[in-house]
């Protein structure tokens, strides 16, 4: 066995010089394969005495697992030598832009609607629709209008050809004639929808978007409706408290009527709720007028109830700080990129209703 | 409706500040527009004196004056022809903003001469219209004193008048509110009848129901002067200019008690007056210097000769008053509301006197307004007055409302106290017995029902007691969005998501322009402009141009989606809810790691069926065709249907309407009708999922095929032939070209082919390459490539 002491360290020598992967397996070949040194040894075996041979065979067993374990740990360290070397070779420059990837918008018009209508779905309000074109009954008479009232007028309202008075809505109120005709109180619904008005200036077009409300049952009052408007104004622009100021007014359809302001300043354009700075009016309102419940078949002795009504896109400004009104119905991709809002950013109950979909790209 | 501090104070007696008065009327529904001091634009104006005259050198119409400041001796240039020596004028230094002009005054050269300050004329500081010359104060304060302490300045209101508050166009019933709201006490004025002295000599009959009654008084001798400062001075901060004593004291009384007059030059009316309807094509030429063209059922003031005036809207100029009048017939009128708006209307014709009665004035003050006027006149003006001539009858409508008092908390939730309602209502000028309340003349336009009266006293208490109150949410179950509610909701999204922009587009467009888009013809009777008088029979026009304008601003690659109506007709609900995708241009910016391409009809296809997905149509069961609207590129554009239903269109535009719209292509548009997706099963379960253990391989096929030969055919084909085994079928390559013989195109497909039960052996595997190669053939006429 002075062979094992003699190659022992020839062996390792040779393992530890191996310059590559290749010349490690020639090694193991020319040790450990059919015809290598070990095995030429371990064939010896057989011609020995038995109780040398289990010496010896002990000896040999252990060279060969000193001189595996050796091949073992230098292929390991070759293997990482390689790769380093091919890692050192793959370097590309990540500062080079990413594949571009179109990320769409969603018009800040829908985005607020939807915004409201989660809030008053809280509340416990049903979404209603009414159609674009309406008839006279819907739009002025069941709502009360006087046959001589300006919005009857040409000046004001959009008519449809060939027909018997039937105009662009200038209003969402008729869809609270469509529910109270379609449907038996409790009614608790808001209605949102294009408008139409003969106006376009710097601060009117001739399309815009309104959100109706209606409640009907037998006794809610004008209170309800200050504290669903403090509730939902709150919630929309997203602070503990909104100043709200109720100013009479009148609307044909209400009774008593309301307009409401809301407290704020406007630095620089800025607009930021606060009080004692001024106010600024956001939407009419009051109690369902008698004779809209008549006109609707019902019994203004038993039913009341009130109705509001507000700009959505109006709205949509204050709170996103959009300066001009105009560029909403422009369609222009910048702006659309620019006001506009990720298709992830969802308004819900549980997240809140805005900033939900991460930063735009 | 404007007026003044000073005027208000006239009707009501207080010690409030013009902020409280004006926070009180905003508070009662008297909305303050704006509310501006006089004196505070004004205040850097000193009394000038003139120390002489002479004609500028170099200008034969301008005089070269010096003037004295109380410090100092100015030299300045001045137009006006009534300077004089000793003359005391308002002067504006160099530094002082000109209302008129909004501009801060420079110091000068005028032809030559340098101009240290302005003397000024009544229309540079918005004091009237007078520019005539420049103001002669006849004043004895000397030179360097403010000129406001001598204008008296005065503090004006705007109020914002709701159509219903017609007695609130005068200053005495704003005044009222204000007492009821606590703010001071109602004056009385006087109200003494002026005995006539004679006969009238013009009479007046009333031949038409739009008239219950008319006044008139005839009053000879009067002298038409210059109105005194006072009146003067109201009119101007009611805005109005004054004109002559007789016409500015029909114009106070109209502004000041909401009682609109008018005076007839009595020598220039031939015979007795008559109220009656116009006939058709009178004509008068009217005191707002336009010449109108009646119509029968127009009311009309007329004399033997014809109409004199438009009744309550405008008096005619033939028998208007001059300096020269001597001899008037004074009108005190009731005309009905509802035809003096339909007159001003289709005349349009705009007065002060229209504003009011087509709101609805007090009926039952026409008589104590002729007195009230007389006297006035007489005072101003001299003369000796008639009896009044009165035709018809003050109307005697008398409305008495039953009012249950709980009401105002039923409605409200308020509780006010029985006798806070009784005070307020009683100021306001309601009577009240028991239950029963009476409502005063001048509210029979407003107050009908118990609700008007809740917010009389409502509105007077104050809205600010309004208490806050939550709804009860127990007793309505909040149902969700209805599908289709939903479904507008996630398209939006879901297009966002495959990269559009949402736009929100007019409802309407050019008529010509709609022509292309099967146009039902659906004008609207007045649009706002000529190329927005339709109302869209299709998303995709007003979509087009806004590419359009996109291109223009240099955006070439426009992806842009909407979702609203498209109008099938005129009546209520003749309309369908569409979502409408549109791209042009290239898909992306140039890369360099990705090569842009430009956009085409799958990019449309793709945009429809995302859309479809989102509103959970069983885009599996989709069927392709070839019948897109005429607005698509026909070779290059296809529906998406459900058996019969149309579900979407999509493809290219058609190369004419880019033409019509001056825009560059390609352009692909999908329409998605949504109203035509059948509704969700809304199940909520999902299948069990079935997972094979078993390896799935794939065999790819060459097909060459007529060219004209639809490749879903052959995809279906190849789906239906065994879907136990057939897991998917992928075209990844199209060819047509000089390697193919004319009319082929050759189609790479590769078939993903799941093994359920077993592995399959390459005999199975090649028996069910035959077939597919058999139902290829069969179907669709393909052979396999060589």
């Amino acid at each position: 066995m002075n062979k094992v002491e003699e190659l022992k360290p020839q062996i390792l020598t040779r393992i530890n010089e191996a310059s590559s992967l290749q010349v490690l397996e020639d090694i193991r070949v020319s040790v450990l394969g059919k015809k290598g040194e070990i095995t030429e040894m371990m064939k010896t075996l057989g011609s020995l005495p038995p109780e040398e041979r289990k010496l010896a065979g002990q000896v040999l067993n252990e060279f060969k697992t000193e001189i595996t374990t050796a091949l073992d740990a230098k292929k390991t360290a070759l293997e990482e030598a390689e790769l380093n070397r091919r890692l050192a070779t793959e370097t590309i420059d990540v500062t080079l832009p990413i594949r571009p990837k179109q990320q769409g918008r969603v018009h800040p018009v829908s985005q607020v609607m939807e915004e409201m209508l989660t809030i008053f779905a809280q509340m416990g309000f049903d979404l209603a629709e009414g159609p674009d074109i309406e008839d006279d009954w819907h739009c002025f008479e069941a709502l009360n209008f006087p046959p001589s009232h300006p919005a009857r007028q040409m000046q004001a309202t959009f008519f449809m050809e060939n027909t018997d008075g039937n105009v662009l809505r200038t209003h969402t109120s008729p869809v609270q004639i469509r529910a109270m005709e379609n449907q038996k109180p409790p009614i608790r619904i808001v209605a949102p929808g294009r408008t139409y008005r003969c106006d376009y200036d710097m601060t009117h077009t001739p399309m815009f978007h309104q959100i109706e409300g209606l409640v009907i049952d037998t006794e809610t009052n004008m209170g309800h409706l200050k504290g669903v408007l403090a509730d939902f104004m709150k919630k929309f622009f997203e602070v503990d408290d909104v100043p709200i100021r109720f100013r009479p007014s009148f609307f044909p359809f209400t009774e008593p009527s309301a307009e409401v302001d809301i407290g704020c300043s406007r630095k620089n354009g800025e607009f930021k709720i606060e009080s004692g700075k001024g106010w600024m009016e956001v939407l009419g309102c009051g109690m369902v007028h008698p004779n809209v419940l008549k006109n609707c078949g019902l019994d203004p002795e038993v039913y009341q109830g009130f109705a509001f009504g507000f700009g959505v896109d109006r709205f949509a400004m204050l709170k996103y700080g959009i300066p001009d009104l105009r560029g909403f119905f422009d369609a222009d991709m910048r702006w659309l990129k620019h006001y506009g809002f990720v298709p992830l950013d969802i308004p819900t109950i549980t997240s809140g209703l805005s900033a939900n979909g991460g930063a735009k790209r | 409706m404007k007026f003044s501090l000073s005027w208000l104070k006239d009707y009501l007696d207080t010690t409030a500040s013009a902020t409280d008065i004006s926070e009180t009327l905003t508070r009662i529904g008297l909305e303050v527009e704006e509310m501006t001091d006089t004196a505070s634009a004004l205040k850097d104006f000193i009394v000038g004196e003139i120390k002489t005259v002479e004609k500028h050198p170099n200008a034969d119409k301008l005089n070269l004056l010096t003037v004295w400041t109380g410090k100092e001796t100015l030299q300045i240039v001045c137009g006006a022809p009534n300077c004089r020596v000793g003359m005391k004028s308002v002067l504006a230094l160099p530094g002082v903003m000109i209302p008129k002009y909004g501009e801060k005054l420079e110091k000068g050269v005028i032809r030559g001469i340098e101009s240290q300050g302005m003397m000024c004329a009544e229309d540079e500081l918005c004091l009237g219209a007078d520019h005539t010359g420049i103001i002669d104060l006849k004043t004895d304060l000397p030179a360097g004193t403010p000129f406001v302490d001598i204008l008296q300045p005065d503090i004006i209101f705007d109020v914002n008048v709701t159509p219903n508050r017609g007695d609130c166009f005068g200053v005495k019933g704003i005044a009222r509110d204000l007492a009821a709201a606590g703010l001071g006490t109602l004056k009385t004025t006087d109200v003494s009848p002026v005995q006539g002295t004679f006969k009238s000599p013009v009479n007046v009959t009333i031949e038409t129901p739009d008239c219950p009654v008319f006044v008139a008084r005839y009053i000879k001798g009067v002298k038409n002067v210059e109105s005194p400062a006072w009146l003067k001075k109201k009119l101007i901060a009611a805005g109005l200019r004054p004109i002559s004593a007789l016409v500015d004291v029909t114009n106070y009384f109209n502004i000041g008690e909401n009682r609109p007059l008018h005076v007839f030059d009595a020598d220039k009316l031939t015979g007795n007056l008559c109220v009656r309807s116009a006939k058709d094509g009178e004509k008068l030429d009217a005191l707002d210097e336009r010449i109108y063209t009646l119509k029968e059922g127009m009311v009309v003031v007329a004399d033997e000769t014809g109409p004199q005036s438009i009744a309550g809207v405008m008096g005619g100029t033939p028998t208007g008053c001059s300096s020269e009048t001597v001899n008037v017939v004074l009108e005190s009128a009731y005309f009905n509301p509802i035809s003096i708006a339909k007159t001003g209307r289709e005349l349009n014709a705009e007065s002060d006197s229209r504003t009011r009665f087509e709101r609805g004035i007090d009926p039952k003050a026409t008589i104590q307004g002729a007195e009230n006027a007389t006297r006035l006149i007489l005072d101003i003006c001299g003369g000796e007055a008639s009896e009044l001539v009165i035709a018809g009858a003050e109307p005697n409508e008398k409305r008495i409302i039953n009012f249950n008092w709980s009401t105002v908390n039923k409605l409200c939730g308020m509780d006010i106290a029985k006798e806070k309602m009784i005070e307020i209502l009683t100021h306001l000028g309601f009577e009240i017995s028991g239950n029963a309340i009476t409502v005063p003349s001048w509210r029979l336009n407003d107050i009908r029902y118990p609700a008007d009266i809740v917010e009389e006293i409502v509105r007077i208490y104050g809205y600010d007691s309004l208490p806050a109150l939550s709804m009860k949410t127990d007793e309505i179950i909040t149902s969700t969005l209805k599908p289709h509610q939903k479904n507008e909701i996630a398209v939006r999204r879901a297009l966002a998501n495959e990269g559009l922009c949402q736009a929100i587009t007019w409802s309407f467009m050019d008529s010509r322009l709609a022509a292309l888009f099967g146009s039902k013809g659906l004008k609207i009777l007045n649009p706002i402009a000529s190329d927005l008088d339709e109302v869209r029979p299709s998303l995709v026009p007003n979509l087009l141009s806004a590419v359009k304008r996109n291109n223009d601003k240099g955006i070439a690659d426009v992806a842009l989606f909407e979702v609203g109506p498209a109008f099938t007709g005129v009546q209520p609900g003749e309309q369908k809810t569409i979502a409408c995708a549109i791209r042009s241009g290239k898909t992306g910016p140039r890369h360099w790691a990705e090569k842009e391409r430009s956009i085409d009809a799958f990019d449309a296809k793709s945009d429809a069926i995302a859309v479809l997905a989102a509103v959970n149509a069983p885009i599996t069961s989709l069927q392709v065709f070839k019948n897109a609207p005429a607005w698509y590129h026909p070779g290059r554009s296809g529906a998406l249907c459900l058996g019969k239903t149309v579900l979407a269109v999509f493809g290219e535009l058609h190369p004419k309407i880019l033409n019509a719209f001056d825009v560059k292509g390609p352009v692909v548009a999908c329409e998605v009708y949504l109203d035509a997706v059948p509704p969700s099963k809304g199940k909520t379960k999902a299948k069990a999922l079935k997972v094979s253990a078993l390896m799935p391989l794939t065999r790819d096929f060459a097909f060459v095929m007529d060219q004209n030969v639809e490749a879903s055919k052959l995809l279906n084909a190849i789906k239906g032939l065994d879907k136990e085994l057939i897991e998917d079928v992928r075209i990844f390559d199209v060819y047509q070209g000089d390697k193919l013989p004319e009319g082929k195109k050759s189609l790479a497909v590769e078939v993903v082919i799941q093994p359920k039960e077993k592995t399959l052996t390459d005999e199975e595997i090649d028996l069910l390459s035959q077939r597919i190669i058999g139902i290829a053939a069969k179907v669709a006429g393909a052979e396999l490539r060589a």
